[in-house]
């Protein structure tokens, strides 16, 4: 029988819904993979204990004749800043360890609505604050293709996973990059919608105006077909757009035609490209090698000038940090998570909460927290908070602007493949700095894919492709990207993902 | 240059409710020096001229009818108390006033 | 606890000038929270009316409540405010057990409405306009119970129990600008401002306006300027007012205990004070800091209030008669002094009078009953007032005076008999047979009886001692049971004599 975890979310379903395999079979299979492999790995920080029981009555429903969902019976991977009512919920932070939220996020009732079968809860920074999942207090995820580093971060437990072929999709977050970098050092797809299409309800906040939760998967259909279930507006989210969104699957397979690529006019922004050094040169070689494949196939490329991304990185570690101090006051140790009681003198729930913190966050989130205390406090907002608010305007402008001269911009969305685990977990400017590329999509709030565009020839570490397009347009994304991940699955003959070096399995 | 002194760093730790040891302490203002400088740059184009967004996707007006929407149960509510009594969350005595 | 030095008040007043603020928070009687859907109740089982957003949940949202916005509108409106073409909420950030997410959702720079003002009488009918600088929206905070301390206050309290129904209930603040020029009446334009609140809240229908049960709360700001200068003092902010009473005496007593400070050669420390009922004074809390770091910034989780105009003219329109107008419409119709009114006023009668004055009694015979025999009666039952009869039995009990079936006398006995639910005085006065008996005959023959009985009277009456009558009159009326018009009695008896 073939290997079901080799197959695509859109594969299984096909298989699922001509009653070829049952759910049970698949879930069975990525819970062996899981156990095979997770050991190295560690994408996992939960595994489901009955997600054979869900599994199973979704086989029961559809051989009762019930009409189900496209992706009814196919496992998914959630990421662990996500409420699930039957995992623990720890954003990957001590302080919510162990926690049971008594509801579901609402991206995860519509999961579980849709008939999809919850696998297990996936590692990443704590808090969703980093670049490469060594935040996460409960140890790194190793990334699939080189054990010895990171999948990038914050989402590396979702990236790594599929990449690891433990899921065949997963949903995960992005404030700043967190699916789309995990996605390009992974060699794996992800996807952060228009800020305000999928709901954020039940979504532990980390900065509340640049969050959004997304599919990860292998390809660029499989993403469309879980952003299909999870997207809409939800009323539990006063920032979720209204708006009726066409189908992302359906973009998806139009676009993988390639046709669109004829009358595509693809912008490629200067300040994002690599021209001005910062980038591995594998990294830019790839990208100009992308370019030229895409004029070769008739898209017309248009250089663009967005001068404010100088200021992105700056304005994002400001905003972030402001608004997630404020969002992370409530880990307080009163209704929830932990409670630490501190050594010596009165034991007062102020000094509960104060030792509690400093045991349950670590540096990087303390780190935060501190500056964004620090950037709201009295007499510095202006220039601070209120001053990279600004920029988000001038950022904004400057995606106006290009979205007039073409209908999708591109870019690498790493500067870098994946790096070593410890190399950079020290250096946290150094760190900040592989967010360059995905940073401004997150502020202006449109919505950016990364998809794979090849392997790095001085380290064979994938490569991954960021296309952005103007807010509302992420059906423009699915069809662009598709037909790009054609245009490259064809010109290699074969996915990226098959060539990631085999995992050891742990004999069962 | 940028204010981070380690008494400025105590004094947001306070604000944050956040108890740090003396290392974090010396750590974290030599960190957050750095940061600050790099980021300070944004008042450089943040002129008065330009306006501030705050959501990146301008919405007004978005209400809810004053419906009861079912509540969690008693026991779920409680479900996470590190400490209750009751129905009630338990916490150590309180040395601050209300505000 | 160490005892503050009082300085005379009137000597107070003498050499500083109190200057004035307050912050009145209003709860609203909205069904629901202010960002979640959990039912907006007073005296459930704790905690069993929360959700991840109020209890303050990782991955909690909020969600307007319309109605509350409406409210809000209402309230500014009628409190002569401006309303905000867009408004935001912000976060205003602090640490406390009883702040589920650590910070409160409240207004910061944009308040929904601003720029109105309350124009208050005094008793003495001294007019004083307070302005209002802004009304806003927020939430509030969960109730936190201390256990083990003596006094069931935080100090001495072995732990704290939290319970988060209250968590998340909408609040509008009301702060006015501040108050110059109140004087000796310092005291009292607290209370009737307040009491002025407190009116236009209820007649808007916004709040329960029970400031017994906390629907209402007043934090009072008092500070003294030496007479002569123009910097103000320093201020402090006295919390814990529940009654209208206590804002009167609080302000009062800082008057006098600033007062005595700044004569002593002291200084006023900048701080919250906490009320004291029983004792009647004030006592330090938590030092108070302007610069007190809530790290405000506008809440990213909700989208801004832009109130289109026409909406603000539709709810204009259903804004009821300022409370204050109607008072002094009434009073004028109805042709009392103000020292009636006022009785009316503080009886809380003021609707039934409207209601029993609608149903054919004249003012004046509402007021009569209402604030009198009414009253009394209540008072010795130990029920409100307006419980006890309806409007149209008190109009019906003054038409059957009016038109000479009841004697006064007669018609408290009636009013009994509908006070213990024997039916209307119509139906009271047959079933216990009260009328006045208008026939003459038979108040003859009850006359002859008499003065048969007291054949000495006539004697007297006929030599001219007309008072002598009384006692015939006093017999006849206690024959009759009262059911007779002792004037009638009266010109009967001298008739007969006559004869």
């Amino acid at each position: 029988m073939t290997d079901l975890t080799r197959l695509t979310a859109a594969e299984l379903a096909e298989k699922l819904a001509a009653r070829e395999i049952s759910s049970v079979e698949a879930t069975q299979a990525h819970l062996d993979r899981i156990a095979a492999v997770d050991g190295d790995v560690h994408a996992f920080l939960h595994v489901s204990d009955h997600a054979l029981e869900t599994a199973l009555a979704i086989d029961q429903r559809r051989a009762a004749g019930e009409q189900l969902g496209e992706l009814a019976g196919v496992p998914v991977a959630i990421k662990d800043v996500l409420a699930t009512n039957d995992m623990p919920s720890t954003s990957g932070s001590k302080i919510l360890e162990g926690w049971l939220p008594p509801y579901d996020a609402t991206v995860v009732a519509r999961l579980r609505e849709a008939g999809l079968v919850p696998l297990g809860k996936t590692n990443m920074d704590e808090f969703a604050m980093g670049s490469s999942t060594e935040h996460s207090a409960y140890g790194p995820t190793h990334n699939p293709w080189d054990l010895a580093r990171t999948p990038g971060g914050s989402g590396g437990g979702s990236s790594a996973a599929v990449a690891a072929f433990e899921a065949p999709i997963a949903l995960g977050s992005d404030t700043g990059g967190s699916i789309r970098q995990p996605a390009a050092v992974t060699g794996s797809v992800g996807v952060k919608p228009t800020y305000g299409g999928v709901s954020r309800y039940g979504a532990i906040a980390l900065a509340s105006s640049l969050d959004q939760v997304g599919p990860v998967s292998r390809t660029v259909l499989d993403a469309g077909l879980l952003h299909d279930v999870i997207g809409g507006h939800d009323p539990l989210d006063s920032t979720s757009l209204t708006d009726q969104w066409p189908s992302m699957a359906a973009a998806a397979r139009k676009g993988a035609t390639g046709d669109l690529l004829k009358r595509l006019r693809v912008g490629v922004v200067k300040e994002l490209s690599g021209a001005d050094g910062g980038f591995q040169a594998g990294v830019k070689q790839r990208f100009d090698e992308t370019v030229a494949a895409l004029t070769a196939a008739g898209a017309e490329i248009v250089e663009v000038a967005a001068p404010s991304f100088e200021y992105a990185v700056a304005a994002y570690y400001l905003i972030l940090p402001a608004e997630a101090s404020s969002n992370l006051a409530r880990m307080d140790s009163v209704r929830f998570g932990l409670r630490v009681k501190p050594e010596g003198g009165p034991v007062t729930v102020e000094r509960v909460m104060s030792a509690t913190r400093d045991a349950g966050f670590g540096a990087e989130v303390k780190r935060r927290i501190i500056l964004g205390t620090y950037a709201l406090s009295a007499g510095y907002y202006d220039a601070y908070y209120g001053s990279a608010q600004k920029v988000r305007t001038l950022i904004q402008q400057d995606f106006a602007k290009a979205f007039a001269q073409a209908d999708v911009l591109i870019s690498p969305a790493a500067p870098t493949t994946a790096f070593e685990l410890g190399s950079l977990v020290n250096d946290p400017l150094a760190m900040y700095l592989n967010d360059v590329t995905t940073i401004p999509a997150n502020l202006a709030g449109i919505p950016g894919m990364a998809i794979p565009m090849g392997l790095a020839p001085e380290d064979g570490l994938p490569v991954g492709l960021q296309l952005l397009a103007p807010a509302r347009e992420d059906a423009r994304l699915y069809e662009a990207g598709a037909a790009i991940e054609t245009l490259l699955t064809d010109s290699w003959g074969h996915s990226l993902l098959s060539q990631a070096p085999a995992l050891k399995e742990v004999a069962r | 240059m940028s204010e981070i002194s380690t008494e400025l760093v105590r004094h947001l730790a306070g604000l944050a409710r956040i108890d740090l040891s003396d290392s974090e302490l010396e750590s974290l203002t030599g960190e957050l020096a750095q940061i600050v400088d790099s980021i300070a740059k944004v008042s450089e184009v943040a002129t008065p001229d330009v306006p501030a967004t705050s959501h990146p996707i301008p919405l007004t007006n978005v209400f809810r009818e004053d419906e009861v929407r079912p509540s969690l149960t008693v026991e779920q509510a409680l479900s996470g108390a590190p400490e209750r009594e009751g129905d009630r969350f338990k916490v150590a005595s309180i040395l601050d006033e209300e505000q | 606890m160490r005892t503050d030095k009082l300085l005379d008040f009137d000597k107070a007043i003498e050499l500083y000038e109190p200057v004035l603020g307050f912050e009145v928070h209003v709860e609203l009687n909205t069904k629901t929270k202010m960002f979640c859907g959990c039912a907006n109740a007073f005296g459930q089982g704790a905690n069993t009316n929360t959700c991840p957003t109020c209890l303050g949940l990782p991955g909690g949202l909020p969600q307007v409540n319309k109605k509350a916005i409406e409210s809000s509108i209402r309230l500014g409106l009628a409190l002569g405010c401006e309303i905000a073409e867009n408004c935001r909420f912000a976060r205003k950030q602090y640490f406390y057990p009883d702040l589920a997410k650590d910070f409160q959702t409240s207004q910061y720079d944009e308040p929904i409405a601003f720029d109105g003002s309350v124009t208050i009488e005094l008793d003495s009918g001294r007019e004083v306009t307070v302005l209002i600088e802004r009304a806003h929206m927020e939430e509030d905070a969960g109730k936190l119970t201390h256990v083990g301390g003596a006094t069931g206050r935080i100090q001495g309290a072995d732990y704290s129990l939290v319970d988060f129904n209250r968590g998340g209930v909408p609040l509008v603040e009301i702060v006015t600008k501040i108050i110059e020029g109140a004087d000796a009446d310092a005291p009292e334009v607290g209370r009737a401002y307040v009491a002025a609140i407190r009116d236009i809240v209820r007649s808007l229908g916004v709040s329960n306006a029970r400031m017994e049960e906390g629907n209402i709360r007043c934090d009072a700001n008092v500070s003294l300027r030496r007479r002569g200068t123009t910097e103000l003092g320093t201020r402090t902010e006295t919390k814990n007012v529940n009654s209208l009473r206590s804002v009167e005496r609080a302000v009062r007593y800082e008057i006098q205990r600033q007062a005595a400070i700044l004569e002593a050669g002291g200084t006023i420390t900048q701080e919250t004070r906490h009320w004291h009922e029983d004792s009647g004074t004030t006592s330090a809390g938590r030092p108070k800091s302007d610069a007190d770091d809530y790290r405000y910034f506008p809440e990213p989780d909700l989208v801004p209030v832009a109130p289109s105009r026409e909406w603000v003219e539709e709810l204009r329109a259903t804004l009821p008669e300022p409370p204050a107008a109607r008072r002094t419409r009434l009073r004028e119709a109805w042709g009392f002094t103000k020292l009636e009114f006022q009785d009316v006023v503080n009886g809380g009668l003021l609707d039934v009078v409207e209601e029993t004055v609608a149903a054919g009694a004249s003012p004046a015979d509402a007021r009569k009953w209402w604030t009198g025999e009414l009253t009394r009666i209540a008072n010795a039952q130990g029920v409100a007032v307006e419980t006890l009869v309806t409007p149209a039995d008190v109009a019906q009990l003054s038409a059957l005076i009016a038109n000479g079936d009841l004697t006064d006398r007669l018609a408290r006995q009636v009013l009994e008999g509908v006070v213990a639910g024997e039916g209307s005085p119509a139906e009271v006065v047959e079933k216990r047979g009260l009328k006045v008996v208008s026939d003459d005959a038979a108040l003859i023959a009850a006359i002859d009886e008499a003065l048969a009985a007291q054949p000495d009277v006539l004697a007297k009456i006929k030599d001219g001692k007309v008072q002598a009558a009384g006692a015939v009159i006093g017999a006849v009326m206690k024959a009759m049971k009262g059911q007779a018009d002792a004037a009638r009695v009266r010109e009967l008896v001298l008739e007969r004599a006559a004869q």
